[in-house]
């Protein structure tokens, strides 16, 4: 289906996440945020590039791998983006939601 | 003389070398199996034993009754594979040189992941039914438990069986009404995910049954810790859920062996094709079982179905032919909701578990997501379906390799 985020129109599916990356904007990417309840600092910004270009290399995500990048720990990512990190920060980053659940 | 060294003697490896003995040239191949135990596990039985409805020796029985004569089997510890010279080397400084390697090593759990988990409580109040000696510690403490809060756990995905800690919970409840002590037991339901299963309309059918069983759930649950001085557990936002038992599902890992080897992934999964089940690295490796990363279920039935096209894709391997991508997830499972009722579930990697009727469409006998007592028989059937006809290799009839569509309800 489609949704107007930040004045685009953008197709995602029926849980808000973007289907097709490539009409991803960092601008998006902040309005998705607020409907979270969520203010982009930096920090958030080292996550978000940091699951982006591991979905661009195919490397399938989960919450143990993010612990281990270096780039931010398990504590720090649930203050970052709180409930659900991994299935929150996906949708802010514009990537499908995490299907290393089966 | 060439050589197939298997790897694991459990359900996957099991049926490999029954599946090759079979089908190839005995002049030509040889057929080695390893495994350092002496027992076979029927693993579905750990979810019975707790509550008396199996016994010990309903569920364990010598590996060697299984493997066909003519197939070596070997008892011993493996050190390392050294994929690079096709070598397999064992602690007793024996080693077998490998044309072709499967992996059947299987997932094991690995509570030490969890800061606490294996604390002074661990199988006093912190139980875990993944192991028979787990499951049997679990049975003896609740033959005499009082009651209280009783919290069913999973600590992360992927897991064996990822229905296991459902049934449990549904077992549970049925338990403690036969006991007439279940207005004594709060049954909380904790899990990573954010509902009751991975796919949305089996989660929706196993939503409406926990509500329906008074069995209350803890969604989006990141376990940090459990705290075994407070008895608690505690997540990464400070969520805490206090716990009398906690019946926990430990983080699952592959075996030790593939990290030793350099053949695993972060949590010693092999990476392999998902469709061929051809190591991603070697191209004389195959993986099946739950000690690849493919993004099936770690389950028996997906064991079942990946051996009888492995086999076909070994004997093109060995052939020079191209192998066939032809593996499509496809997993089988009952579900036990208790009081002589079951579910059953059938899905792959691209559909996902819907209402119908199985295997034969219209008619079935068993129904796909609806609760039923013939699929709680054929729950019971399978136990001995496992030990006379899956192990061996024989195929079941009706019940194709990759999923059927027809029968199934997808809206």
């Amino acid at each position: 289906m489609e949704k107007k985020i930040a004045e685009k129109i953008i197709e995602v599916n029926e849980e808000g996440y973007l289907t097709n990356f490539s009409q991803w904007s960092k601008e998006i990417g902040e309005e998705i945020a607020k409907e979270a309840n969520i203010n982009l600092s930096p920090r958030h910004w080292d996550v978000i590039t940091y699951l982006q270009n591991e979905f661009k290399n195919e490397v399938p995500l989960s919450i143990r791998k993010i612990g281990k990048s270096g780039v931010v720990d398990i504590k720090e990512l649930y203050v970052l983006f709180p409930t659900a990190p991994l299935k929150t920060a996906t949708k802010i980053a514009g990537i499908p939601k995490p299907a290393s659940c089966i | 003389m060439k050589r197939i060294v298997i790897l694991g003697a459990g359900t996957a490896g099991t049926m490999m070398a029954n599946h090759l003995h079979n089908e190839l040239d005995k002049n030509e191949w040889e057929i080695d199996i390893i495994d350092e135990r002496e027992e076979h596990y029927y693993q579905p039985g750990y979810l019975f034993l707790p509550f008396d409805i199996y016994e010990p020796e309903d569920i364990v029985k010598s590996i060697k009754e299984f493997i066909p004569k003519g197939v070596r089997l070997f008892t011993t510890k493996i050190e390392k594979v050294d994929a690079e010279q096709n070598l397999v080397k064992m602690y007793n400084g024996d080693q077998l040189h490998y044309d072709i390697l499967i992996i059947a090593t299987g997932a094991k759990i690995a509570p030490g992941e969890i800061e606490g988990m294996q604390g002074k409580e661990w199988q006093k109040s912190v139980f875990d039914f993944y192991t028979f000696e787990g499951s049997l510690a679990l049975r003896n403490k609740l033959r005499e438990w009082k009651g209280g809060r009783l919290v069913v756990h999973i600590t992360e995905m992927p897991i064996k069986c990822p229905v296991a800690p459902l049934e449990f919970s549904f077992l549970a409840d049925a338990y403690f009404k036969h006991k007439q002590m279940r207005d004594q037991v709060e049954i909380t339901y904790v899990t990573p995910l954010s509902g009751a299963f991975t796919k949305p309309k089996a989660t929706a059918a196993l939503d409406h049954l926990l509500h329906e069983k008074n069995i209350a759930i803890e969604s989006d649950f990141a376990i940090a810790e459990v705290d075994n001085e407070n008895k608690k557990i505690i997540d990464y936002g400070g969520r805490e859920i206090p716990f009398d038992l906690l019946v926990t599902v430990p983080t699952n890992k592959g075996d030790d062996l593939m990290e030793r080897s350099g053949l695993g992934d972060d949590l010693n999964y092999v990476p392999t094709n998902k469709g061929t089940l051809q190591s991603l690295k070697y191209q004389n490796i195959f993986v099946l079982g739950d000690a690849s990363n493919i993004p099936a279920s770690k389950a028996g039935s997906v064991a079942h179905f990946e051996a009888e096209i492995l086999t076909e894709n070994i004997l093109l391997f060995i052939n020079g032919e191209p192998l066939k991508e032809e593996f499509d997830g496809h997993a089988n499972c009952f579900v036990e909701t208790g009081n002589g009722k079951a579910l059953l579930i059938d899905f792959n990697y691209t559909h996902e578990p819907v209402e119908g009727e199985f295997p034969f469409p219209g008619i079935g006998p068993l129904r796909l997501l609806k609760e039923s007592r013939m699929n709680h028989m054929g729950k019971l059937a399978f136990k001995w379906i496992y030990w006379n006809v899956l192990l061996k290799g024989t195929h079941i009839p009706f019940v194709s390799a990759t999923m059927q569509e027809e029968g199934k309800h997808f809206a």
